[in-house]
């Protein structure tokens, strides 16, 4: 204990690290679960259901599947690079997560009064992008680095894509930070509280609707997803960039991937849907009571399901299930811990939401030509997000005089 | 010693050492991977002085777009070893005693103005300090930058835009 009262910082954001990598893994894990689920609803299919009940332990064995498969090294590759890159992408896409604040509460940890964020920076958004900035590194060395014609063209096409979209990407948000003056994710989010007519939310998704469209299509392109996923386009180029890479290599890249979706989700709710602020009016107490209750309601229908549809083991396995949501439920419901669940609820169901847009859109869309995708980004995208620039610096200047 | 001066010469340390392997490896991505880490471990000294948005700028424009260009042109070359001509092995031998020679010069500067330098620094400085210098005090120098580089622009295209 003598060690923590000396170095609280130090000691309190180790643990939040630790936490927040342990939840992140096992969300990465869960998102590739939830993906396959929704694209196969969306496509009259059932998606992964043999392993475990409903699939629910697919992600588990696919771990263990890229534990144990050969780790094949190229000859002709340079060798330093090439396993630099894999680290590089997932350490990378990592980092971002320790700038994103989830919740406005104050929580004890060994004591410690801290917030829920890692690193609460005054110029957050900017180490965002900073960060996000050089993630296209991870793509375009791996794809160098393999010495395969299809791993360059991926890589080639990936840090084109990157470098176009990130201009988009950049100056859509810049109407953001317009209205609310800021750089700081916290601070941002707080300057969305409040009402208009007493019920819309003052999200900047409101007067920002066409800088939120510009963010989200460049941010779909800046993490490579269908329909701009060229870098990886399985019918011309294999796999992409990544197509040399196996076994825990390949890995890392795929979940690179599913943690800058979860980056890029998490953003877009800071900047535009209002963070962990709740979208219905606080003067409505009953709201306090809606994570317990989406808990309890998850919980009842998982009981149901378990009792009608499963047998044996399967059963079990979700009645438990069913048990720690009702566990979860009733602790919701706890007074003291209403004002600290609050926050992270509210943030982690948009979050949720936008992840499943992005489902949504790979199981709708078909994919981009590259020629159709450099038009879109420098020929639509880019004078959109300048409009709305130009657009809102007019309107806040005539607000603010 | 405190955090702060053990985290300066780790990264002043990671610097130099990146800047000497920019110039003494041989193959073009690695040199440019070594500047990259130049780039990063300056931002780190920049964060050390309590300059975040000098920081973050600096990965964004160096080693987010600069250096990603670089990088690119090296793929899309796929440019091999370097090659050693006579005018390199001139460089070799008239490099070393000219850098002696600079590092000299830099030293004695510093070290006769470095009262001066450990007083000025003033502390953290906020992003909107400095941009309502940029844009106040400053209007006239940032606008002529960016004009000047609009024109660079501007000869970029006509030079890549061969046919008219």
């Amino acid at each position: 204990m003598e060690f923590v009262a000396q170095h609280p910082i130090l000691v309190v954001s180790v643990v939040k690290i630790v936490v927040l990598l342990i939840l992140t893994l096992t969300a990465l894990a869960y998102l590739t679960w939830f993906e396959r689920k929704v694209v196969a609803h969306i496509q009259s299919r059932w998606g992964p259901y043999f392993v475990g009940p409903h699939g629910l332990l697919q992600p588990l064995a696919d771990g263990l599947k890229f534990l144990f498969k050969e780790d094949v090294l190229p000859p002709a590759a340079d060798k330093f690079i090439y396993l630099l890159a894999p680290f590089l992408a997932f350490s990378l896409a990592l980092t971002t997560l320790a700038l994103i604040p989830i919740g406005p509460a104050t929580v004890h940890i060994l004591g410690q009064p801290t917030r829920l964020v890692i690193a609460n920076v005054d110029a957050g958004l900017l180490f965002l992008f900073a960060i996000t900035s050089i993630g296209v590194y991870g793509v375009a060395l791996a794809g160098w680095s393999s010495n395969s014609k299809y791993s360059l063209l991926g890589g080639l096409r990936s840090s084109a894509q990157m470098i176009s979209y990130e201009v988009g990407l950049t100056l859509s948000v810049v109407g953001v930070l317009l209205l609310s003056g800021t750089f700081n994710l916290s601070e941002l989010v707080e300057g969305q509280q409040g009402r208009w007519l007493h019920f819309i939310p003052r999200w900047h998704v409101f007067p920002q609707i066409v800088g939120f469209f510009c963010y989200f299509t460049a941010a779909i392109a800046e993490t490579n997803r269908v329909p701009f996923d060229l870098p990886e386009a399985e019918t011309e180029l294999v796999a992409g960039f990544h197509t040399e890479y196996s076994s825990f290599k390949f890995a890392m890249f795929f979940m690179a991937e599913y943690a800058n979706m979860i980056t890029v989700s998490c953003l877009a709710t800071i900047l535009f849907f209002g963070g962990w602020l709740s979208p219905l009016p606080a003067t409505w107490t009953w709201t306090h009571s809606i994570p317990a209750a989406t808990f309890l309601l998850c919980g009842v229908l998982l009981l149901q399901d378990a009792v009608r549809r499963h047998r044996g083991l399967r059963q079990i396995a979700l009645c438990v299930l069913s048990a720690v949501l009702f566990a979860v439920a009733y602790a919701c419901s706890h007074p003291g811990l209403i004002p600290i669940i609050e926050g992270p609820f509210w943030f982690l169901a948009k979050v949720l939401f936008l992840l499943f847009f992005y489902v949504w859109t790979r199981g709708t869309l078909p994919r981009l030509r590259y020629d159709q995708l450099m038009n879109f980004g420098w020929k639509v995208l880019l004078p959109v997000a300048l409009a709305n620039l130009v657009v809102t610096r007019y309107i806040v200047l005539v607000l603010n005089r | 010693m405190s955090v702060e001066l053990i985290v300066f010469f780790a990264f002043a340390a990671i610097a130099v050492a990146g800047a000497l392997a920019l110039i003494l490896l041989r193959e073009p991505i690695h040199s440019a991977l070594a500047l990259v880490l130049v780039m990063m471990s300056i931002a780190v000294l920049y964060l050390l002085l309590g300059a975040e948005f000098i920081a973050a700028i600096q990965i964004i424009v160096y080693a987010g777009a600069i250096m990603v260009l670089f990088v690119f042109v090296i793929m899309l070359l796929n440019a091999g070893e370097e090659e050693r001509t006579n005018l390199s092995r001139l460089a070799h031998y008239a490099g070393i005693p000219l850098g002696i020679f600079l590092t000299g010069e830099l030293a004695w500067f510093i070290h006769g103005v470095a009262g001066k330098l450990l007083s000025a620094h003033a502390g953290a400085v906020s992003t909107r300090e400095l941009s309502t210098l940029l844009f106040r005090s400053y209007v006239f120098p940032f606008e002529a930058t960016s004009i000047l580089i609009l024109i660079a622009i501007l000869g970029a295209i006509v030079l890549a835009k061969k046919e008219f």
